[in-house]
């Protein structure tokens, strides 16, 4: 590819397309009051839209130019463990410089601390961008969002100290998981303790699998409280590696994603900083990183599903049997359009997501500096429960639409594919973590089930059944989408039904067993209605997709519909 | 100690993706089927000048390109990667111009709008030409010191150089500096000092050049050269009027032949001796075939000759 960005005509589309981007670009912008202090500051909306387009553009060459051919070199090579430092794979180091270069850094900060003050959903764009070159390299690159929270919660010290410095690309990392505190967090042990004769906390312990651990600037999650064992009784430090005190003890050995370092860190009375208030760690701070997080991880799935697209139609038009290209045969056909479609549909969510997310908290930020008027806190209300209820589904349903793709696309390699000279395997085995880490499938679907029991995803399924895209939409007689609108619709039925059978049980374990089926439902019938958006708007982008992915959908609410109601007969 | 560094660059047609329609019937480039692009190797001599830049503060860089209108894109391209600014040398009388021509028109341009330049960094050549002539004629035309197929500036240095130093009329601020070059000759490097000012041209296998700022590409974007307005329009008819008011980096420079008080004679068609007298079409044919066999003798063979070749390496 010439260019990530300006090839894939879809990441263009959901970036501009959207009723809400007007709004968060106002919002962001906070209408254009940077416009005479700061030289890169946009002047009005089609301005800044203008230079979004740029700054991805520029993204999309260097992941041309550097990032995708450095890819399998990286893979290769890894990480090394050198007297408690990591030493990235030498190529990774060109990445870096490359992005640095760039002023890739510090994406959606303020401009006052050196940052670009691009919205979540140009960030995200980028993230998937990256990715589609390199997953690793993205889980590098893509910790900067960690400044996010200490910008949110650090004080302006601190937000002054740091934030520039992530500006000019040094490197964050979160160091959250523990031996024996992974999903539970509530476990973590790591020791802060404060030290009266130098008035500085200080860390003592262990941690385990943190990525990128010998970052520049970290953000530790350590139990301040002594005598306490729950989530209460943890905090949030900054370390600054400059003061030293973190050491590597190892670096793990990976099924993918070679060129990020996962480190096991050992705190030997590191100094360090809290950030924000005392107990609120894990309850307030670490929610919010995660929240942050995964929808970075969803970004580098959505990248990892595009890169399994393209190796796969590569690779599908150039190779021949029975004397023509393979993608000429339907059974090679269909796992490409599988792919496709549930690339678009899940990108479509993906964008939604991070839109939610740019209206809620471009209104918090605001409310730091000033109080919202009503209607504005009601905004804020409605859009950070959306973004809270949309994150799981975005983040567990494009994870593992990124290995089923990944999967489909060695299969369409045949037996080249299961040999490691294809890009496609490193797809595989990259793609393979995003499932599992800042929480599981499964732990997506406990942050979710909430929305299914209380009846929010049923609500927003029928706001957007009652609020058909215009024109071609209006109406269900007359849409260029009739038969796709009318098996979407009977999808809503059963997932209601499925709920409230559940429901009406009474019984926790029965709704905890069935939680990934509901799950899944409302993740399907949400993203059918958001590929018929985009199809309304754009038919010939996405109305192969609209139809591929609402048969599989039906199919797939069909199934979680039989087992569900076979569960309940028991 | 900064430097002031003159950075010559073109804007090319893309012949390395070159289509069926590439060339017009008449044996001429047509230029609308292939995309303009940042003459490559001149993104390598950008790259040493911004290097120079990183590593003496105060340095400038200023880009001197010679063309129509659209060219000027190619300042806007240096300046996103961190060029100070530029000059678009444009003129009906530069039309037609031969290396020669070229550069007697860039030589006279770089004496005005930077008389005390202290480095001259181009391209070995543009890959539309492939001369390699553009750069050793301006040092000719300036009296300045060349060096040629440069990979890496390796410092500068006020060590006296032995031997004489050739006289220039043009006087830099850093004379007595020398600067030491690593250049690519057949089959290895070699490492030569000149004295400033004086001409570099850069090869292609020297460090590439860094990516776009994203920030200056947002500060930058608006930037115009005077010809690529619509034709009867100003500044201030453009969307954003204002903006060109408040930020005066946004016109960029333009020259014509009278702003840099060109002698017409040596200029364009005129000033060019070389004629294009006629242009065939080759078509490549195979002149002997080679059969080999799948034994290990036969493929060493095979390898060892594409080596040589420098078709693989």
């Amino acid at each position: 590819m010439m260019n990530y960005y300006t090839d894939i005509s879809e990441i263009k589309f959901e970036l501009e397309q959207s009723e809400l981007m007007p709004r968060i670009v106002e919002l962001k912008e906070r209408s254009f009051e940077d416009k005479d202090q700061y030289d890169e500051a946009p002047q009005d909306f089609a301005d800044a839209m203008d230079s979004y387009d740029k700054v991805l553009d520029v993204v999309g060459d260097i992941v041309a130019n550097v990032v995708a051919p450095n890819a399998e070199e990286v893979d290769a090579e890894g990480p090394h463990h050198e007297n408690g430092r990591v030493r990235y794979a030498s190529k990774t180091y060109e990445n870096l410089a490359a992005m640095n270069h760039a002023g890739l850094n510090g994406m959606t900060m303020p401009r006052r601390y050196g940052g670009l003050n691009l919205p979540v959903t140009v960030y995200t764009a980028a993230n998937e961008i990256v990715s589609a070159g390199d997953a690793g390299f993205e889980n590098i690159w893509s910790l900067q969002d960690c400044i996010e929270t200490l910008y949110c919660f650090g004080n302006e010290e601190q937000r002054q100290k740091y934030i520039p410095r992530v500006c000019k690309g040094e490197t964050m990392s979160m160091d959250l998981t523990e031996p024996d505190a992974g999903s539970d967090l509530q476990s973590v042990m790591l020791k802060a303790t404060f030290d009266e004769e130098n008035n500085c906390w200080r860390l003592n312990g262990a941690k385990r699998f943190i990525t990128n651990g010998d970052s520049d600037i970290h953000l530790v999650l350590a139990r301040s409280e002594a005598g306490t064992r729950d989530g209460r009784g943890l905090s949030m430090f900054i370390y600054d590696k400059r003061d030293g005190g973190v050491d590597v003890r190892r670096i793990e050995n990976k099924l993918g994603i070679h060129g990020s370092p996962t480190c096991e860190l050992v705190y030997k009375n590191a100094k360090c900083e809290l950030c924000g208030d005392r107990k609120l760690g894990l309850i307030k701070y670490v929610m919010s990183l995660m929240n942050g997080a995964r929808l970075g991880i969803a970004a580098q799935s959505v990248g990892l599903s595009q890169a399994a697209y393209n190796e796969a139609v590569a690779y599908a038009k150039d190779r021949k049997q029975f004397g023509k290209a393979i993608i000429e045969f339907p059974a090679v056909q269909e796992m490409i359009s599988n792919i496709k479609a549930r690339l678009d549909a899940g990108r479509a969510l993906l964008y939604q997501t991070a839109r939610y997310v740019d209206i809620y908290k471009a209104l918090e930020d605001i409310s730091r500096d000033r109080k919202l008027t009503p209607e504005e806190r009601a905004e804020l209300k409605q859009y950070s429960k959306l973004a809270d209820a949309f994150t799981p589904l975005a983040k567990g349903m494009n994870s593992e639409y990124a290995n089923q793709n990944a999967y489909d696309c060695i299969q369409v390699h045949g037996g080249s594919g299961f040999m490691l000279e294809y890009a496609c395997q490193r797809i595989y085995r990259d793609a393979r973590i995003t499932s599992i880490y800042e929480g599981t499938t499964q732990l997506q679907t406990v942050a979710a089930i909430r929305y299914v029991t209380n009846g929010f995803y049923s609500q927003v399924i029928q706001e957007m059944e009652k609020d058909l895209p215009q024109p071609s939409l209006k109406g269900r007689e007359s849409s260029p989408f009739k038969g796709e609108l009318e098996r979407v619709f009977a999808m809503a039925e059963k997932f209601n039904a499925c709920t409230a059978a559940v429901k009406e049980t009474g019984d926790q374990d029965v709704l905890d067993l069935c939680a990934r089926h509901l799950y899944e439902m409302a993740a399907d019938i949400i993203m059918c209605h958001l590929l018929m958006q985009n199809a309304a708007k754009s038919p010939e982008l996405f109305g192969e997709s609209l139809r591929n992915y609402v048969r599989l959908a039906q199919a797939e609410v069909e199934k979680h519909n039989c087992w569900i109601k076979n569960t309940l007969g028991e | 100690m900064s430097l002031k560094i003159v950075v010559l660059a073109k804007q090319v047609p893309d012949t390395r993706n070159v289509g069926p329609d590439a060339m017009t019937p008449e044996g001429t480039v047509n230029r609308s089927a292939l995309p303009a692009i940042f003459n490559p190797e001149d993104l390598n001599a950008l790259e040493q000048a911004l290097r120079l830049k990183d590593q003496f503060p105060g340095t400038t860089v200023t880009v001197v390109t010679m063309g129509p209108g659209r060219a000027a894109e190619v300042i806007r391209e240096a300046m996103y990667r961190g060029a100070d600014g530029g000059y678009l040398l444009t003129d009906r009388a530069f039309a037609g111009a031969d290396t020669l021509a070229t550069s007697y028109a860039l030589a006279t341009a770089i004496k005005h709008v930077c008389p005390n330049v202290d480095l001259i960094i181009g391209g070995r050549q543009a890959i539309d030409g492939d001369t390699a002539q553009v750069g050793p004629q301006v040092a000719e035309k300036l009296g300045l010191n060349q060096i040629t197929y440069v990979e890496e500036i390796q410092t500068l240095s006020n060590s006296p150089l032995k031997g004489e130093e050739k006289k220039s009329p043009f006087k830099g601020d850093l004379e007595g500096l020398s600067i030491v070059v690593k250049r690519h000759i057949d089959g290895g490097v070699e490492t030569v000092e000149s004295p400033l000012p004086c001409v570099l041209t850069v090869n292609g296998s020297a460090a590439p050049c860094r990516p776009r700022n994203v920030k200056r590409v947002m500060k930058y974007k608006r930037c115009l050269a005077p010809m690529e307005l619509p034709q009867g329009t100003g500044f201030g008819d453009l969307p954003y009027a204002a903006e060109y008011e408040k930020k005066p980096y946004l016109k960029l420079g333009q020259l014509s032949c009278a702003d840099v008080n060109a002698d017409l004679q040596q200029c364009g068609l005129a000033g060019s001796p070389t004629k294009v007298k006629n242009v065939e079409n080759i078509v490549f044919k195979a002149k002997e075939s080679k059969v080999l066999t799948g034994s290990d003798e036969d493929v060493n063979g095979l390898i060892k000759e594409l080596l040589n070749e420098r078709l693989i390496g």
